[in-house]
């Protein structure tokens, strides 16, 4: 068996909202199923993270609650609503 | 930049080595400055780089931006060579700095064409108000909305110092090639470009998309997020836009959307020792 990760970050922290970004990382080397990747477009096959875990996907991690900020101006930093998903595939036999 | 006679601008930087395709590679630019050297002073005639930094196009976007003699801070020749399998991880230049509105200008010159797929630059446009060291943001593979550059001969980009991006992959059969010059403003940046259209588009903070917004205004364009900018994440980029141009505008009650107006109004209500 080897695990396969998507790094999903959506427009806000709700599994139901919308993907802005995304990552895939693949142990078993192309040996498993057929990963999701972009289309000419560069548009990702699934438009929220509830679509990834409908599609037999496992959620690892979800973002935690930021902290409120502080008396000075808001500062942007690294996108913010990040989940991980797993999935694991039989490889050889 | 399509626009800005490439024929021109490829023919200035190629006299740099005699033939496309050969320029030098590595940190041994054969004509580098030194840091900290006004750009007036850099790359006196004959240079081909100096050519091109001369022409009135690319001088006039430069002193639009960080004003008309800023100081060199470096420069460099990428080269990715045909067939290079890897890209960069997605990065920001240099380090995390402290807050502040003045920016650095680079400039990314392409002399030879760049095909799609051909390891043309990555950028996230609106990247540049997201602090992030560039360690960080290695880990995103694709962002929607990103774009990859590819265009003719002579092309010029030109980022902010904080924009997202990376150099790609190169399958193609060509070698890519593209000189970098970052420069560093030694004046306010306000209203440095041509502002003919400024009076008239300029808005004042009752720009209020809850109330009445401006049809035709600064806050009206600075409202259009990119794609990747969804949801009420959407707001703090707005301030942010909203700061820098209070910064080049030199306004500072310039406001959209009434983020910062508000927090000027109330302050009102405390007394000194509260603020």
């Amino acid at each position: 068996m080897r695990q396969q990760l998507l790094y999903l970050w959506l427009a806000e922290s709700a599994l139901d909202t919308e993907v802005v970004a995304w990552a895939v990382y693949d142990g078993a080397k192309g040996g498993g199923p057929a990963l999701p990747s972009s289309d000419a477009a560069g548009a990702f096959p699934y438009a929220t993270g509830l679509e990834v875990i409908e599609s037999g996907w496992r959620l690892l991690q979800a973002p935690q609650a930021g902290s409120p900020v502080g008396t000075t101006e808001p500062l942007l930093g690294e996108l913010q609503f990040q989940f991980i998903f797993e999935r694991w595939v039989a490889i050889g036999s | 930049m399509k626009e800005l006679a490439p024929g021109k601008l490829r023919r200035a930087l190629h006299g740099l080595s005699g033939s496309p395709g050969t320029l030098p590679s590595g940190s041994d630019s054969i004509e580098s400055p030194e840091s900290l050297t006004p750009l007036e002073d850099c790359y006196p005639a004959p240079s081909a780089l100096g050519e091109v930094l001369r022409l009135p196009a690319v001088a006039g976007i430069i002193e639009s931006l960080v004003g008309s003699n800023p100081v060199f801070d470096h420069d460099f020749i990428h080269h990715i060579p045909a067939g290079a399998p890897r890209g960069q991880h997605l990065h920001v230049d240099a380090v995390l700095e402290p807050a502040a509105q003045a920016f650095d200008i680079q400039l990314f010159y392409f002399p030879t064409a760049v095909a799609k797929g051909g390891g043309g630059t990555r950028f996230v446009p609106g990247s540049h108000f997201r602090r992030a060291r560039a360690e960080g943001i290695a880990r995103y593979q694709h962002v929607l909305g990103e774009q990859h550059y590819s265009g003719p001969p002579g092309t010029l980009l030109v980022f902010h110092q904080g924009l997202w991006h990376a150099g790609q992959p190169n399958p193609s059969g060509e070698d890519r090639w593209m000189y970098k010059l970052r420069l560093n403003p030694r004046v306010p940046q306000q209203r440095l470009w041509n502002t003919a259209d400024f009076p008239g588009l300029h808005n004042d903070p009752r720009d209020h998309s809850f109330a009445r917004p401006g049809s035709h205004s600064v806050a009206q364009r600075l409202r259009r997020m990119a794609p990747w900018q969804k949801g009420h994440e959407g707001r703090y980029e707005q301030m942010q836009r909203a700061a820098l141009w209070r910064y080049l505008s030199g306004d500072p009650a310039f406001d959209v959307d009434f983020y910062q107006t508000r927090q000027r109004v109330r302050a009102g209500a405390l007394r000194p020792g509260e603020r």
